[in-house]
Formats: structure tokens, sequence, C-alpha cells
């Protein structure tokens, strides 16, 4: 190998090197995912274990399922959005999907209302109680996700965001479609297992 | 220029901008919420000190109730206060709060913040040729959370109803139920929420760690160059990563039970005659998820110590590690496995056996890496040209326990001897040697080998070897005879054996191990002593006091924020080139390139050589 290859293969090493911040996201994932396994191999034990309340999971929880997939969508337009420089569309997108959130916070309760008028009960049997963990914990994990969205929307109105300044709005959006695919992930593994 | 320079002088201005704000940063902000990582790990490793000499003194307590039963403890009253009745005698619940507190602290508080808290915050950036970590601010956080943790376990042992008292395990129905004890109120809450706070911070430490391992290495400094300190460290922070988090389900579901009223570990449960409304819950749930974080747990503890071993043992041999590869391979294995033997905590639960043999078998496996590294630290010092500083002795130290605790793990991993030997004293033995005593170790090798890089001054050795002898014959002393108590039959955990008539027998032997217990306790305030009147009293340390080949030794005597002054070294050559054959001195730091020491190096060296010099 010459001097020139040499240089060459460094430079394509340093590259291809992650960026710090978006590395510790994902570690955060990481982190997030070995939780959520640990409560769904919590609901597998307990649930072999018998005296287990089965039930009917809510309609309004596929809806809300589509809701977020929704807002996925919406985040993923406002990122190409970022990327052309249109910052006014990038404004409306951030908005818009956060208004799609609070619609799917405000579907999950509904969904809880459903499970209570089924008579299942946060305290009560754990079938019943771990759907409202579930659940619940999904929801904490997306205030995260807004506060994250209000950080981006404050940094486009500071022109923080735009073509040449990915990295913010791109850990947002890993972090949203994260979520959304956590939802499907904990909504088909309630549904299989009732 | 290369993007690689490019990168380098990025890095050196934003050093140099911190080093501007040094000298106007009021002491608030140098010393006490500082994002320099140096003084993180100094703040992690004074609060392990604190929290390290209140659970040991716990343990004196509780020993003297254990080896002399029939004491009159009224001169404890000043401290104690209605903890001892008035005749003297130590409260039983009391006790129990106390051996409690001493597993949580030493467990959480002294091996894992203590240990990780303050060597992989040392370390990995000196170490890698970085800056500082990955995120300066995240390391703000991870010792504040921590400190806050602290703070909260210390206020929940001056509650009039005692602190948390089911055992460091938690179990519930015990801590699910506040009438099932009084350290299962308030107590136990405390525990909880400090538990939150310290997993938090375990957490934003962890990520830390893996980022800056992963990203910031200086320039040559490959995963086949690194440290074992650092590959230890780095693996360490993955297994927190992965199972502090199931931690949070566990305690989760467990402040729902207490909080809320849920069921997810209670079921058929009758106080006084009166039956709880729980119905459907499993005990063996918690378990279950405990121990998918308890097991890792003690690799958590006792990792960081083999790495530190690992570097101790080879610079004071003057001999390259035996088995580089093996090690790290160890590592790994013991890592992977880590994660699917947390069963064998469980044998009586009334599991399946087909199931506890395929969890015996999946523990014993842990001996082969176990056993690998056990080797390369004997064969390392083989023939080695010893040199016995207190690190050395105290990393010896480490490995000797760690063999002879390690033995007595096959005996537990045994699904059929386990049954037996559960919840005795055996198991005390087994745990406080193979992980307690030998994760101290490490600290405190760990503490003598960097102290002169963090205050830049020597400890005294004589009071190092006083000190290696005293603790090493001690905890021998103290932990020995308890396997023989244990396969008597003690259980573990209990108030007082006066009412058993078989165990009367052993009354010489449980005061014998209560003296042994005081001694070794008094023989870590020589170390108190020497560690704080040397940071300031000290001998100055020579830039290089242990003629070491890794990176921090190439710092200035007190390094600043921002370690280097000029560039960063360039890394060219593995850790471990000590005794070199044809080589000038006994030592060729990792900054030497290759082309420099023609006279040691073999072909293969010899042609990097010739690559290194293309490159400049």
């Amino acid at each position: 190998m010459n001097n020139t290859a040499i240089i060459f293969a460094k430079r394509n090493l340093k590259l291809k090197s992650v960026n710090a911040k978006k590395f510790a996201l994902w570690l955060f994932i990481v982190s997030i995912c070995m939780l959520f396994a640990g409560l769904t191999s919590a609901y597998i034990v307990k649930k072999s274990d018998g005296r287990w309340l089965e039930f009917e999971m809510p309609d309004m929880f596929l809806y809300s399922t589509l809701v977020l997939i929704l807002s996925s969508i919406t985040m993923h337009w406002t990122y190409s959005k970022a990327k052309d420089n249109s910052l006014k569309a990038v404004k409306i997108g951030i908005t818009g999907t956060a208004i799609i959130a609070l619609a799917f916070f405000y579907m999950q309760y509904l969904a809880w209302i459903e499970l209570v008028a089924e008579d299942v009960f946060f305290v009560g049997n754990p079938s019943g109680s771990f759907v409202y963990v579930f659940s619940g914990l999904h929801l904490a994990h997306l205030i995260g996700g807004l506060v994250f969205l209000l950080v981006i929307f404050l940094d486009t109105i500071n022109y923080k965001v735009h073509s040449k300044n990915m990295l913010t709005i791109e850990m947002c959006t890993t972090y949203w479609h994260f979520l959304g695919v956590l939802w499907i992930y904990l909504y088909l593994f309630l549904v299989m297992n009732n | 220029m290369s993007i690689t320079d490019i990168q380098i002088t990025e890095k050196l201005t934003h050093g140099d901008d911190h080093h501007d704000d040094h000298q106007e940063q009021s002491f608030i902000f140098k010393y006490i919420f500082s994002t320099d990582h140096k003084t993180i790990a100094k703040q992690f490793l004074i609060t392990g000190i604190f929290w390290a000499i209140l659970g040991g003194g716990l343990s004196v307590l509780f020993r003297l109730q254990l080896g002399f039963p029939d004491m009159d403890m009224g001169f404890l009253q000043p401290f104690l206060g209605d903890w001892i009745s008035n005749s003297g005698k130590l409260d039983p619940e009391f006790y129990l709060a106390m051996i409690t507190m001493h597993g949580t602290i030493m467990v959480f508080f002294v091996l894992t913040a203590g240990l990780s808290g303050t060597f992989s915050n040392y370390l990995i950036p000196l170490q890698l040729g970085a800056r500082d970590m990955a995120s300066g601010f995240m390391n703000l956080l991870s010792y504040w959370f921590f400190f806050l943790s602290s703070i909260i376990m210390f206020i929940s042992m001056f509650l009039s109803t005692g602190p948390a008292s089911g055992g460091w395990t938690i179990y519930p129905p015990l801590s699910a139920l506040p009438q099932a004890m009084s350290g299962s109120g308030m107590g136990m809450t405390l525990w909880l929420v400090s538990m939150v706070f310290f997993i938090a911070s375990t957490l934003l430490g962890g990520i830390n760690y893996i980022t800056t391992v992963i990203n910031l290495r200086t320039e040559g400094m490959t995963f086949r160059r690194m440290p074992l300190t650092i590959w230890a460290f780095f693996i360490t922070a993955v297994l927190g990563l992965l199972s502090f988090p199931v931690l949070v389900a566990c305690v989760l579901l467990l402040v729902f039970d207490r909080s809320f009223g849920t069921s997810f570990y209670l079921s058929e449960i009758f106080i006084g005659g009166e039956a709880l409304p729980n119905l459907g819950g499993s005990p063996i749930l918690f378990q279950h998820l405990f121990w998918f974080l308890g097991h890792p747990e003690v690799y958590i503890v006792i990792l960081p110590a083999l790495g530190i071993t690992s570097e101790v043992i080879s610079t004071n041999s003057r001999k390259p590690i035996f088995g580089y590869t093996a090690m790290i391979g160890s590592i790994l294995a013991i890592a992977f496995l880590s994660f699917i033997v947390w069963a064998h905590h469980m044998f009586i639960t009334g599991m399946n056996p087909f199931l506890g043999s395929i969890f015996m078998f999946l523990t014993l496996i842990i001996a082969i890496p176990s056993a690998v590294k056990a080797f390369n630290y004997i064969t390392t010092l083989w023939k080695g040209n010893l040199v016995f500083t207190p690190a050395m002795l105290f990393s010896i130290g480490l490995v000797s326990f760690f063999i002879s605790g390690g033995l007595t793990g096959l005996f537990l991993g045994n699904a059929a001897i386990d049954i037996n030997l559960h919840d005795t004293y055996f198991v005390v033995a087994h745990f406080h040697l193979v992980m307690g005593s030998a994760a101290f170790f490490g600290l405190l090798a760990g503490v003598y080998h960097w102290f002169p890089k963090m205050f830049g001054r020597m400890m005294d050795e004589k009071l190092g070897y006083i000190h290696f002898w005293l603790t090493f014959v001690g905890v021998y002393l103290v932990f020995f005879p308890l396997h023989y108590i244990g396969i008597a039959g003690f259980p573990r955990r209990y108030y007082s054996f006066t009412n058993f008539d078989a165990f009367s027998s052993f009354v010489d032997l449980n005061s014998f191990v209560t003296v042994a217990a005081f001694i070794t306790f008094g023989a870590q305030f020589i170390f108190l002593f020497n560690f704080f009147y040397n940071i300031f009293k000290g001998k100055k340390a020579p830039i290089n006091p242990w003629n070491s080949n890794t990176l921090e030794w190439t710092t200035p005597r007190v390094p600043e924020h921002g370690n280097w002054p000029g560039e960063i070294p360039k890394v060219y050559r593995w850790p471990y080139d000590y005794s070199k054959p044809g080589a000038k001195d006994d030592f060729i730091p990792q900054t030497i390139p290759y082309h420099k020491t023609e006279e040691s190096n073999t072909d293969f060296e010899n042609e990097e050589g010739k690559k290194e010099r293309f490159d400049n």
C-alpha cells in the first residue's frame, strides 16, 4: 500500500465512526428495550403461573396504534423537510407531530376507560395491571419524546436546524420511530397473549 | 492536513476553551460541580470510602452480636439510642436492618459506584488518550444522582422505624407489606427511591463509558491495543446497561404493589388471620426479575477489579500479561454467561428440577473463563521480576481470594448440594471471598497504584504493607471459619443461635471470627490515614513511578482539565511490552513507535515500523 492509500484508508475509518451523541442515544434505546424486555418476560412468567384473568383488548388500542404510526410518518416528513432547508415546513411538521402525539395520549386514556368498563382495573389481577403498566410506561417515555420535540422546535426558531445541522432532529426522529416500534411491539404482544 | 488532524485541532481548541475557563472557575465549579472526569472520579472515590467505613462499621456491630450474644451493649446506647434495650441487648429488628444496609451499601454504593465510578471515570479517558468523557455534563449528573441517592439512603438509617430490613435482595412479600416488619414501612420506601436515583446514575455513567470507549480512542488505539482495565470497564458498563433496566422493571412493580395495591408479587396472604385482597401475584416473579439484574451485578462488581489486577500484575511482574486475547475472551464469556445463570439463586423455590439442572450446567461453565483468568494471572507472575508494591500485593491477594472463593462456587452451583447449603453461612463465606473481598482488594490495588496520578503524591509503602498483611490474613480468618459454620447448618441473617443446642460447639469459633473482623476493620484505618495524609503531605510523585506503559503516565504530574497540555499522544503498540528481549529498558510505553525500537522488533513489527514512517 502506498502512502496516499494508507491515509485514505485512515480517513475512511475516521469518517465512519458514529457521532458520540447519536451513539449515546442508541445506548439509551438499548436500556429502554431491556426495561420492556424485563416487563414482558415477567408477563410471560406470570401468565404461565396460572390464576390469569382473560379479557378482550380494547379496540381503541388498535386505533391509537394507527395514530402513532401516522405521527411517525409526519415526523419523517419533518426530517426530510429539514434536509431541504424549508424551515417553515419543519415547524409545521413538529407541531403536527406533537398534536398527533397528544391525540395518542387521549386515545390511550380512552382505551383505559374501555378496560375499566370491562372490569379490568389497575389494582386487581396482574394480567390487567400489566396492560396499564405497559401503556403507562410507554406514555412516560413519550413525554420525553414531546420534550425532545419542543427542544428541536426552539432550535428551528433559532435557525439551528438545517441541512448542515441535522444532528438533533435526526436523533429526535430516531427516538420517535423507536417509540412507535416499541408501542407496536407492546400492542402485538398484548394482543397475541390475550 | 488530513481529516484526523483537523479533528485533533478541534478537540485541542475545545480543551483549551476549558483550560481558559479553568483560570476563572470558582471553587464550586472546579471541585464540586466539575465536569472533569478526574474530579468526578475522586468524588466517587471519597463518597465510596465514606460508605465503606459505614458499611464496614455496621458489619462489625452485628458481628459483635453474633460473636458475643450475651454481651452488655449498653455502651453503644449513646450512638444507637433505642436500638439498644435497657438491658443492653441489640434490638432484633435493628439487627436485620443492619445486615440489609450492610449488603446494600457494600454491593451498590461501595463496589459498584465506588469501584466502577472511580476507576472507569478516572482511567477510561486517561488510558485511551481522550481529553475527557464523551459527555462531561452526563458525567456530572451521574455523580450527583449518586450523591442524592446516597443522601436518601443515609437519611433512611435515622428513621425511628429503621431503614429497610428485608435483606439487600428485598424479597416480597416481606418488603411489600408495611405491616410485615417495621423496616418495610418508610425505610423501604426510601430504599426504593434511593435505588431509582442510583440506577439513573449508573445508566448515565455506563452510557458515557461505552460511548467514550467506542468513539474517543486516540489515533492508533485499536481495540487490540486497549489495556485490559479498559476492556473490563467497557464490558462492565455494557453489563450495567443491560441489567439495571431490568431492576427498574422489578422495583417499579414492587412500588406499585406497595403504594397502589396491585398484586404483581402478592397473593393469598393472611395477616393476623385476615386475608389481604391481593390475588394472582407471585413472589417468585420478583426473584426472577431481581436476579436477572442481581447475577450480572456480581460481575459488575468483580470485573473492574479483575481489570485493575491485570494491569497491576503485568506492570509489577515486568512481564507482558499472559494470554491477552484469552483475558478479553474470558471477560466476554463471563459477561455473556452472567445473563443466563440467574436461577441458580433460586434452586429451592420449587423450580422444575430439569430447569435446575440446565441452570446448574450453565453456572458451572463460568468456572472455565474464571479459571482462565486465574491461570493467566499466575502464569504472568511466574518467573517475573516481581516488584512488591502495595498495589501488587493487593492484586495477588485478589487472585488468592478469587480462587479460594471460586472453588466453593462449584459446590453452590450444584443444585443438589445447594439445597443443603442454601442460605447458610457457607454462602456468606463464598461470596464474601470471591466477590466482596476480591473486589475490595481490586479497589485498594487501584487506589495504591493510581494514587500518584490522582493526587501527584506517593502513598507510604510501609503503611501499605502493614495494611495489606493485616487485611489479607484478617479476611481469611473472618471468612474461612464461616465455611464450617455454614456446613454445620447455621442459617444466615439470624439474630441469635443461643437457643439451638446443636450450635453451642460453634460459640468459640463465632467469637474468634468477630475478633478477626475487628482487627481487619481496624487495619483499614491505617489505610485511611495513609490516604488522606498523603493527599496533602505525601512525597511528590515522579511522572511514571511504576515504569508503566499506559498513556496516563505520559501526562504531567497533576494533569489539568484536558489531560495533555499539548497534542494527544498517538499509540503505536499494545500496553504490555515489558522486558521485551533486546530492548534498552524493561518497558516500552505505548507512545514509542516501532521504527524507534528496531533492536527489539519482530519481523512483523519491523513491517509496521516501515508503515509508520510513511505516515509521518
